[in-house]
């Protein structure tokens, strides 16, 4: 397997915290890899810089050997890298349909927008399609903000999905959604995976990640501590003690140790 | 079905627009239909951008006021006879303004939500200051344009024309961007800034697009008041009130609608400028404009078009309700209710 997407020793401080601190990831091509660590230890600001969000202070990222480190937002995902919100995002004024729209011209021009209409015949069959495939077809027609949580994670998840991105870094999908629905969410990934979506997922449930990754990155305090498969990260002495100094993650410590 | 009835109203009112000046003869009231066409045009240019993207803009001044001194300036120099042909200056006026409003954009649109109505705000004064201390624009005397001598009687007629040819284009430009890609990304930059730029939508070049395209209707609309005025003041062109004004109307009858500035304006406007010619007291309609606003956020705090339409959308909803429950209740209880 090849490297798809690679952070190489990030460094990013916000004033005189060191979010991140020399962080190496890499994602394999065709894979689920899955991101863990304890609250504050740098995620999901590894997430923002690999999706062009904040700008490392050293460092680089690279997606299909071409270096993006710089590269605004828009750009990253006009390449091919998508992402979904922690704190679940979605245009609430505007219509389900109207926000699988948004996503579906990664590649066009600014320009292009002002002459042409909001959507083509294609672009709305797969938009329905998607729409179908996390199971929220029904809703099309209502303003996204009528919808409940768990929708608007499949809505988030549907819309990333229509660009077509090569690897898509989710953030928490199984965040605050109930037991029925992370299931769902589970298979919707493993499914992608199997039609050559490749995944990086950062996760606080460690039955979700466990089960669905084929790697897993510990991280530690603004660095990667242990990466593995994961049956290894589970028994490695390190990550229990990061989770131990990580003080209040009792309880996954516990998941870590026995599955 | 819907859809024609929707097109047929429009013609209606477009023909019932077009009859207005025969209806009312009194020139001071069709001056007042024709500022009143003009407002109502940047209103809804001004929800065009605005509306549609959540960046309240009150800075449009600057781009009424470059328009009326393109169309002053230009005319003086260029020897314009006081006759139609100065109509040809209104679009330049217009263009003028989209050449001002690039970089004004290029500076206010780094800034989001409060921070960029107060620069939209500070550049506008950067404007009226300009125009009353330079030397081209005549200082605080204003400038004063080529005489046009139309009979008073039908002065207005022409203007009333071109107002209203400018409104129909505001408003088929507001039409064209709703269903456009442009302005599903215009909404979906309000609706959430950072999430439309990581689905690939160039946020930066879309919001200035969207911000001079809504100067070049609000230039014209400056163009064609300074040629009906035949004199203009910095103070009376560049007016702060203009943005208050517009804002107002957007506001009140549904901010980011289409119906929404159009019919705001034409009650608003008409009504300022009915009750400052009736009464002497000029400012007796700032009092009666602050009763309206505190009703109307009161009561429909998104504005006449939307609660308007809400209120139809449950009217609809219970008459449907009602109607499943008569099929599917049995006579006896029927009777029961009665």
């Amino acid at each position: 397997m090849t490297e798809l997407l690679k952070a190489q020793g990030i460094s990013k401080a916000f004033g005189g915290v060191h979010a991140l601190n020399n962080c190496s990831l890499s994602v394999e091509k065709g894979s689920i890899t899955g991101l863990i660590g304890p609250n504050g230890s740098g995620k999901t600001t590894l997430f923002n810089v690999m999706t062009g969000y904040v700008k490392p202070d050293t460092g680089s990222v690279v997606f299909e050997g071409k270096d993006i480190t710089n590269a605004r937002p828009d750009k990253v995902f006009a390449l091919g890298v998508g992402r979904t919100f922690q704190l679940t995002r979605i245009f609430a004024r505007i219509s389900v349909l109207e926000n699988m729209l948004v996503a579906t011209q990664r590649e066009e021009s600014w320009l292009r927008g002002l002459t042409r209409s909001m959507s083509s015949k294609s672009e709305l069959d797969s938009a329905m399609e998607w729409l179908d495939f996390v199971g929220i077809a029904r809703l099309a027609k209502l303003p996204a903000g009528s919808l409940s949580y768990g929708q608007r994670k499949l809505l988030e998840l549907a819309y990333v999905l229509v660009a077509d991105p090569d690897v898509i870094l989710l953030d928490e999908p199984a965040g605050g959604v109930n037991l029925t629905l992370i299931n769902e969410i589970g298979q919707k990934i493993r499914a992608l995976n199997e039609l050559g979506k490749t995944f990086l997922i950062v996760e606080h449930n460690m039955e979700f990640v466990m089960s669905l990754c084929h790697t897993v990155t510990v991280m530690h305090q603004g660095s990667d501590l242990v990466t593995g498969a994961p049956a290894e990260v589970r028994s490695n002495p390190l990550v229990l003690d990061a989770y131990l100094g990580g003080s209040d993650d009792d309880e996954i410590i516990e998941e870590i140790a026995h599955g | 079905m819907l859809l024609q009835k929707k097109n047929l109203l429009w013609v209606v009112a477009l023909v019932i627009a077009f009859f207005v000046p025969q209806m009312i003869t009194n020139p001071a009231y069709r001056q007042i239909a024709v500022i009143t066409l003009i407002f109502t045009a940047c209103a809804t240019s001004w929800n065009m951008f605005s509306g549609y993207s959540g960046y309240v803009a009150l800075g449009s001044a600057a781009f009424y006021g470059t328009g009326a001194y393109t169309m002053a300036l230009v005319a003086n120099h260029m020897h314009f006879a006081g006759n139609g042909d100065m109509f040809w200056l209104v679009p330049l006026g217009g263009l003028a303004a989209v050449i001002v409003a690039i970089p004004v954009g290029l500076v206010a649109l780094r800034v989001r939500r409060h921070t960029f109505v107060v620069i939209t705000i500070a550049i506008f004064f950067v404007f009226q200051l300009s125009a009353i201390n330079a030397n081209f624009t005549g200082g605080t005397g204003g400038l004063t344009l080529p005489y046009v001598p139309w009979q008073i009687e039908n002065y207005h007629l022409p203007f009333y024309y071109v107002a209203l040819a400018i409104l129909v284009f505001s408003i088929l430009l507001s039409v064209g961007v709703r269903r456009s890609r442009f302005g599903l990304q215009l909404l979906a930059i309000r609706d959430d800034e950072d999430r439309a730029l990581g689905l690939g939508v160039k946020v930066f070049p879309v919001k200035l697009t969207g911000f001079a395209m809504s100067a070049f209707t609000v230039g014209m609309g400056g163009a064609l008041y300074a040629m009906m005025q035949g004199q203009i003041y910095p103070q009376f062109v560049f007016d702060p009130m203009f943005d208050i004004t517009i804002a107002l109307m957007a506001f009140f009858g549904g901010f980011g609608t289409l119906l929404g500035p159009i019919i705001g304006g034409l009650v608003l406007e008409s009504a300022q400028q009915y009750l400052t010619v009736t009464y002497s007291n000029g400012s007796l309609y700032l009092i009666l404009f602050g009763v309206l606003f505190l009703l109307v956020i009161l009561f429909m705090p998104q504005g006449i078009v939307v609660f308007v339409r809400d209120r139809m959308a449950q009217r609809q909803d219970r008459l449907e309700s009602a109607a499943k429950t008569a099929s599917s209740e049995t006579p006896v209880a029927q009777g029961a209710h009665s």
